[in-house]
Parts: C-alpha cells; structure tokens; sequence
C-alpha cells in the first residue's frame, strides 16, 4: 500500500505533467501561461509534502505537544508563489503587448505575420 | 567596512534599482546606474584582492549562523565571475547613455536603467551567495528582468522572443527548484558547503539522482546549450543593442557558473562524472553545439543573430572544458567564460554602433562599412579574430588550455574538433569581413560618420582588452587554474 500512501506525491505528478503538457501543446499565449502556472504549483505542493512530519502537528509551540511538521519548506514556498505572481503577471503584461502589436495571441498566426514581415 | 563588502556587492545594484525609477529628469537615472555599476566594479575587485590573500570569505546575511542563515561565500571561482559581470556591467553603462536615448527616447530610459540594475543585481547575487534557495530566488531575479529588457526591443518580434524566454526560462528555473527541493528532502539542509558535506557521506539514493538530472537539465536550459538553446538566438537578435551585449556578456555565463558550482562544490566529481555518466553526455552536446550552431551561424543573415549562434556554439567550449574534468579543462571552461564576455561583449557592442548609426544590423547594409565606420568594424574584426582563435587574442588561450585538458584525458579528437570548429568560426567571420572592406560603398549611401566617442571607447576596452589579455595572461590564468583546482579539490 506504498503507492497509496504516496498519494500526495502522485498528485504532484499528474499536476507537473498536466501543466507541462498544456505548455508545450497549445498555441494560445494566455493559456500556456496557465499551464505554466498549474507546473508551478505542483511544485509548491510537492516541497508542503516534504514539510509534513508524521503525526505531526503545526509548528507552533503547545504543551503536551511534541512532534512538529517542517515549517521551512512553507516559508521556502511563500518566496517561490512570489517569484511565480511576478512570473505570471509579466508574462500577461507581454502578452497584451504582443495582443497590441499582432492582434492576436495564437503562436500559430503570430508565426505567420513574422513570416511574411 | 570591508567585512560589509559581500553584502554591499549585491545591495548597491540593489537599491540603484529603484532610485532608477524615481529619477525620471531627463536620463538623470544614467548617473545612479553608473554610480552603481562602477561600485561594484570597485566591491569586486577588492573581494578578488582579498580572496587572493585569505581564500574563502563567508559571510553571515544579517549574523544569522549558517547553515541556518543565508551565507554569503565567495571562493576564487565566485570571485572571479564576479569580477567578470560587473567589469562587463561597468564598462556597457557609460556606453548605454547614447544608445538607449536613440533607441527608446529620453522619456522611457528610467525603465531601462531600473531593470538593468536589478539584473545587475541577481546576476551577482547568483555568483555570490552560497544558499541553495536563495541562489534560485537571484536566478529569478536576473531573469525576471532580462524578459524585461528584451521586450523593450523596438522590433514587435522582441516581444515574442521575450516571452518565448520567459516560458523556457521559467520552466528552467522550476526545474532547478525541483532539484533543491530534493536535495533538501534527502539532506535537510540547503546550504551549500553542508549539502556538499552531507552529500558526501550519503550512498546514490533515487532523490539524489532525479535532484541531479532536474538540476542538471534546469541550469542548461538556462545556459542554453544545445539542444536547450532554442530561447536564445531570438532574444539576443530582437533586444535592444545594449541588452543584446551585457546579456550576451554575463547571464549565460553567470548559468555557467551555476552548473560548476553544482556540479563541482555541491555534488562531488565522482557522483557527476563518476556515478553519472556526465562528461560523456556533456561532451556529445559540447561538440554538436559547437559545430551545428557555428554553421547555422554561417547562413544568417542579420549580423546580432550570427553572433548570437555563435554564442552558443562558445557556450559549447565551455561546456567541453567542464566535462573534460581536470584541471586544464576546467581552467580552459573558466577562462573562457572571462575571454567570451570580453569579445561577445565587445563585438554586440560594435553592432550597437552601426545600428546607432545606420538603423540596420543586416549583412547587405554593410558594404564598404570597414571605410565608412573604420574603428568599428576595426573593433568587430578584432573582436571575430579572437572567437576564431588567433594566436595574440584570448580566443587563442582558450582553445590552447582546451586542447590541453583534451590531450591529457586523452581525448585526441575532442582536440581535433576544437581546432576544427574553428575554421567554421572563420568563413562567419569572413563573410562579414568580406563584405565590409572588400565591397565598394554604395553610391546612393548617405556620409555618416564614425561612432560617437562614448560609444566607442567602451567598445574597445573590451575588444583591447580581450587583445591584452590574450597577451598577458597572469590574471586569466592564474586565477582560472588555482579555481578549477579548488573546485576539483573540494571533490
């Protein structure tokens, strides 16, 4: 029953997997944005995972308490969300740019205008 | 004050960043940049000077105790790169001054110098700290900021190649995030001489080899060899002038430094190039970029894009120093990461130079530039002798250490291919000679004059240098190999 108790992980997985794929497949700007997204949070959801102590409880001082999950990989996955909004939100900045400049935000059409320029 | 030099090394770009922004009078926003960039030319020399003298120098961020805390620690490699980028950061901001006026007009330049200096920032804060975590925030950093500056490229294609960086580069780094991650799991610990302690001790496990292959795949993407070089050819040929030549000059290298640190310090060489099987992998890559890079560059007809392939086929030597693993290899890899800033650098300058001038970078605009423009196709063809390797330019010791560490690994035809691939970097360089000076000036071709003299004279520091130190070897070399030796003694 390994597998199962992995289960966690194996979400992981299928997120990084799901949102690695939406990157590489669609054409549309805005959803590979997305995609990237749903890559990055398995991420976040993977380091939470490696936080949790067995039968541990949240880091916070109690009595009769002595077992505590990891607190560091939260505070690790708090700077990581950051980087990821300033990734997200420069990328849809870009892609208002390029909506501006092409009239488009399919890669396919984009590639077409720059063939013929 | 100068216990406080490490630190001051990554907050003065730090801080220059949003001071930038707030000086918006005209291109007031120049002078902090260039106060911040000289400073930390003048912060790196010294650290250098010192880690000569005492080694290693770590400091504790805010007197937190590592492992806990974040140590800053700089080791001769660290060093060095940092010498390198903000050598490179010194010498481009004077030169930017008349370049981005003519390319983004008076009223935006504070954008660019804003975003310049926080990548000068990361860019160093990568070299410096000695944080696993941390070294990925600066990564982010840096790169955040190098979508920026791309994007800021007149040509609407700078947009697409920005974000087409932006999603490899992200991509790139959440990988690399993965790999500390597991590195964290595994260990319990990021910093990174206690990881390399506790790595030590610790039996090939599955965590620590996906950590290494997501690290491994991560920092090349980032560093774009071949075949993760996809990003880079657009970005340096689509970015403004003076991007194209510092991003050129430092973020691929900075990359570089990346993968000897973890390759090196934080792994050991006997997991990389023992357990895994690295040097054979990195040397197939190594050579495929250096001769099918070389010769796409040979058909290109926008001269940024050629110089940008060409990097990667550079990027390629570097790479094939490092997977030689001895100390000659290792010391041809870092010396070339000193000598290719100095000559890309200094040949996108050139370019930044005739596109100020005649608003083209495309090959057929360049007939008769060798007597239109003298000193800077001068500078451009000095600069396309050293990457072919002459002997008297940096090129040539590169190439000369890197047959070196091949000989000795008994390589012969890793040796063969260097001295082959250089004729390639010939017929590119070449056909722009050709044209420059052996075609007539076009009769219908307004006079122009040479560069400005701001613009000029920066360009040949570094082309001049990259002659001087093709001479007089003492600081390349005598840092480089007592580096590669420290990073192979740590092993």
């Amino acid at each position: 029953m390994a597998a199962v108790g992995l289960y966690n992980y194996w979400i992981v997985v299928f997120l990084m997997m799901a949102g690695f794929y939406i990157v590489i497949a669609h054409d549309n700007l805005v959803k590979k944005i997305v995609g990237l997204n749903v890559f990055q949070a398995s991420v976040f959801v993977l380091y939470i995972t490696f936080g949790k102590v067995q039968g541990g409880t949240a880091p916070i001082i109690a009595e009769g308490i002595t077992t505590y999950s990891n607190p560091l990989p939260h505070v690790l996955i708090l700077t990581a969300i950051v980087v990821g909004v300033a990734t997200t939100a420069l990328g849809l900045a870009l892609v208002i740019r390029i909506n501006e400049a092409y009239g488009t935000i399919e890669e396919d059409e984009i590639h077409i205008q720059d063939g013929e320029s | 004050m100068t216990e406080h030099l490490a630190a001051l090394q990554v907050v003065i770009p730090l801080l220059c960043a949003p001071l930038c922004m707030l000086v918006r009078y005209r291109d007031w926003s120049w002078i902090v940049a260039l106060f911040g960039s000289w400073a930390c030319l003048i912060i790196s020399w010294l650290l250098l000077q010192l880690v000569m003298v005492d080694g290693i120098i770590s400091y504790h961020m805010g007197n937190w105790a590592p492992p806990l805390g974040i140590e800053y620690r700089i080791d001769k490699v660290s060093a060095f790169v940092l010498l390198i980028v903000s050598a490179i950061g010194a010498v481009i901001t004077p030169y930017a001054r008349e370049s981005v006026r003519a390319e983004f007009g008076v009223n935006r330049v504070y954008l660019f110098y804003t975003a310049y200096m926080l990548c000068l920032c990361g860019l160093l804060g990568v070299t410096i700290t000695g944080d696993a975590f941390n070294l990925f925030v600066f990564l982010e950093i840096s790169s955040l900021s190098s979508y920026v500056l791309i994007a800021l490229g007149k040509d609407r294609r700078a947009l697409t190649a920005a974000y087409q960086y932006l999603v490899l580069g992200t991509i790139g780094a959440t990988f690399i995030v993965i790999g500390i991650g597991l590195l964290y799991a595994e260990t319990g610990t990021l910093n990174m001489a206690d990881l390399a302690k506790r790595l030590a001790d610790q039996p090939l496990s599955r965590t620590i080899g996906a950590a290494f292959g997501f690290l491994v795949v991560g920092i090349s993407l980032k560093l774009a060899l071949f075949p993760l070089h996809l990003w880079l050819p657009n970005a340096y040929t689509y970015a403004p002038s003076v991007v194209s030549a510092f991003l050129a000059a430092t973020a691929t290298k900075v990359a570089v430094y990346v993968l000897l640190r973890f390759l090196f310090s934080i792994f050991n060489v006997k997991l990389s190039f023992g357990v895994m099987p690295l040097d054979s992998i990195l040397l197939v890559l190594a050579v495929i970029a250096m001769f099918a890079a070389s010769a796409v560059a040979i058909f290109q007809t926008n001269l940024k894009r050629m110089l940008a392939y060409s990097s990667v086929a550079q990027i390629g030597y570097m790479i094939l120093g490092i997977s030689f693993a001895n100390v000659n290899g290792l010391a041809a890899g870092i010396i070339h990461l000193f000598n290719h800033a100095l000559m890309k650098g200094g040949m996108f300058l050139a370019l930044g130079c005739i596109f100020y001038r005649i608003a083209s970078v495309n090959i057929n605009d360049m007939a008769g530039m060798g007597r239109r423009m003298p000193w800077t196709m001068g500078a451009f063809v000095v600069g396309g002798l050293g990457l072919i390797g002459v002997p008297l330019t940096v090129g040539f010791i590169s190439k000369w250490y890197l047959v070196l560490g091949a000989l000795e690994r008994d390589w012969w035809f890793a040796a063969a291919l260097v001295l082959l691939s250089s004729l390639l970097a010939v017929v590119y360089i070449w056909r722009v000679v050709e044209v420059a000076y052996l075609k007539p000036v076009p009769e219908d071709a307004p006079e122009i004059e040479d560069a400005p003299p701001a613009m000029l004279i920066p360009t040949w520091i570094l082309i001049g240098a990259s002659v001087y130190y093709g001479i007089n070897t003492d600081l390349t070399v005598g840092v480089a190999k007592q580096a590669a030796q420290q990073l192979l003694g740590a092993g």
